[in-house]
């Protein structure tokens, strides 16, 4: 019997953390989440059913009745906006919260990473859990807006992988940022109320963009809430725009996605070598 | 053709019987787990730990003693193959970290200073997990787990939340945690801080039995009793650097005399009586609160003392720790 020593031995010591890594963090979170997944279930389903019917029996009722939209009725306008919304919610409180847990309020970034999990495997798999809970969360989206008619095209369930990169885009860019904080001092409340919600109300959601002063419109344009939800539009009812500009709602969101992943890698990998 | 081999934490042999009546006697020599040479951790211009050296055998049960700031944690963490080292070489298992981070990391079990468990899991979950990390199966997670939770006494929590045990539960389950991989070497940084002595003695119970089993530990405290009770050697450390090194007794030999007369006369006269006792013992070395006085005859010295009528608030005659090994080299007391 030989027993390998040294640095012949050390392509047998780590190889399936090497490997799978990533998915072991996604794991490890994915079962977090289970510690409150009624709470998650509960939003899932509630939330469309009332920004649907609130907005379905209400407000589409006024607009419709004076033509607003050119024919297109209100709720199959808003309801691209709202899965997409819903999908960027959930997706900045899974970028917020487990990395200012994992590095300020009880650092299990540390104890992952004393395992031989690396920086960039804990990112990456916080990022997997972020998508296990963006797939139920727009795919129950998607079946109240059918409930409720507000899909008309067969395209309209593209709305699903639309509303999850679009709640990536968002979620990443805010992951880099919070991995870069050290204290606590109210940043997610910060996030939620000066960003998310502005944006949320800014970016075409509940009216067309260009409905708003020019000097407003900048801020739909950066927003990737409103190139997901024009996007969103193009393929649940037909929205007409040129070519070039859905070509644009594709590649900015993917863009800010690459930006942020690689960006909360590095920041993250440079925090725990420390 | 005969072969048998033998491996210890302390070393290894082969024998081999060629043929022909000869005989092949292999020994192993151990190499050492862990070595250190002028290790140099620098965060801009200040060194945290500034050029140590040091070399921790199979089996042996090292410490780096030293006050808050002394650097421990920062080599620590080094060794842990978590952070990069400015300067200097350092080998972990034959490995160095700047090249094999996650295969040293493989094999190591750390315990570090804060308890950083996952809240929203339940206690099993937690070494579960773990577990995970390192490729294990889940059924293997499972079964590590029940006999962890055996090990660290929590086999009656493992459905609890993390947040319901108390401070030594979950310094126990931290540990626990680190044994999910069988690790070769066990880092511990300041393994019982804040915790009751009852729970400090349940916790050395449980490391006795790990070093009994030939697990490796590095462990840094600032608690004197703690490091004689678990380290076969030890380095004294304080501002990046290494003070002194050797086996508990052997420093307190070497820096300390035998015995100790601790006296309290009250904050404000220790001093001038403090004069009045030069030339007793070896030296006297005279704190904010009290004088000690380093001699070997501390019950001779103390009948003495109150022979020539000095009268202390309270008196104390004890025997020489690492706590006075440490006052020697530095001038300063280890908790400040």
């Amino acid at each position: 019997m030989t027993a390998l020593v040294g640095p012949a031995a050390a392509n047998f010591a780590a190889p399936k953390p090497r490997r799978y890594g990533s998915w072991y963090v996604a794991e490890h979170r994915i079962r977090g989440i289970r510690s409150y997944y009624k709470t998650l279930l509960f939003t899932a389903i509630g939330s469309p059913f009332m920004y649907l019917f609130a907005l379905g029996v209400g407000l589409a009722t006024l607009v419709d009745k004076n033509n607003g939209l050119g024919g297109t009725s209100y709720l199959v306008f808003v309801a691209p906006a709202l899965i997409v919304s819903a999908a960027v919610t959930a997706a900045v409180q899974e970028c917020t919260y487990p990395i200012l847990t994992g590095f300020t309020w009880n650092p299990i970034f540390l104890g992952m990473n004393a395992a031989p999990l690396s920086g960039n495997q804990i990112t990456n798999g916080i990022f997997i859990a972020v998508l296990a809970r963006l797939l139920p969360t727009t795919l129950i989206y998607y079946l109240v807006m059918l409930t409720f008619s507000a899909v008309p095209s067969p395209l309209g369930v593209l709305d699903i992988p639309i509303a999850i990169l679009t709640g990536m885009s968002f979620g990443l860019v805010v992951a880099s940022y919070i991995s870069t904080v050290e204290k606590d001092v109210g940043q997610p409340a910060f996030i939620q109320r000066f960003i998310v919600i502005p944006l949320f109300l800014f970016s075409g959601t509940f009216f067309p963009l260009a409905q708003m002063p020019i000097y407003l419109q900048w801020i739909g344009w950066i927003s990737p809430l409103w190139h997901g939800t024009q996007l969103s539009r193009v393929v649940s009812y037909g929205a007409v725009e040129p070519g070039w500009l859905t070509l644009v709602h594709v590649l900015y969101p993917l863009g800010l996605c690459i930006f942020g992943w690689r960006r909360t890698q590095i920041v993250v990998t440079r925090r725990l070598n420390k | 053709m005969l072969s048998i081999d033998r491996r210890t934490p302390q070393g290894a042999w082969e024998l081999r019987a060629l043929g022909q009546g000869e005989l092949l006697v292999c020994i192993i020599v151990p190499q050492p787990v862990i070595a250190a040479s002028l290790l140099t951790k620098k965060y801009k211009e200040f060194a945290a730990v500034d050029g140590i050296s040091f070399e921790v055998e199979p089996g042996e049960s090292f410490g780096l003693l030293g006050p808050n700031g002394a650097g421990k944690s920062t080599t620590m963490r080094m060794v842990g193959a978590v952070s990069t080292r400015t300067s200097g070489s350092l080998s972990i298992l034959g490995l160095d970290p700047n090249d094999h981070g996650p295969e040293i990391r493989a094999q190591l079990g750390v315990v570090p200073q804060q308890d950083n468990l996952d809240m929203d899991l339940r206690v099993r979950d937690n070494l579960i997990v773990y577990g995970r990390y390192f490729g294990m199966s889940l059924s293997s997670c499972a079964a590590k787990a029940e006999e962890l939770l055996e090990f660290a006494q929590l086999a009656d929590r493992k459905k609890s939340k993390v947040g319901d045990l108390s401070g030594g539960m979950k310094r126990r389950l931290t540990i626990a945690r680190s044994l999910m991989n069988d690790p070769k070497v066990l880092l511990l940084d300041e393994p019982t801080t804040g915790l009751d002595p009852q729970a400090r003695h349940i916790l050395w119970d449980r490391l006795f039995r790990l070093k009994e089993q030939g697990t490796t530990l590095l462990l840094t405290t600032h608690y004197m009793d703690e490091a004689e009770q678990l380290c076969d050697r030890l380095v004294v450390v304080d501002k990046g650097a290494i003070m002194a090194e050797g086996a508990p007794a052997d420093l307190i030999r070497s820096y300390s005399t035998r015995e100790v007369v601790e006296l309290r006369f009250g904050s404000e006269l220790n001093a001038s009586v403090a004069e009045q006792l030069v030339g007793i013992g070896d030296r006297v070395e005279v704190l904010p609160d009290r004088i000690l006085i380093y001699t070997d005859d501390g019950d001779g010295d103390l009948g003495w003392i109150v022979a020539k009528g000095l009268t202390p608030i309270t008196s104390l005659v004890r025997r020489s720790s690492l706590e006075d090994v440490f006052l020697r080299l530095t001038g300063r007391s280890l908790i400040e």
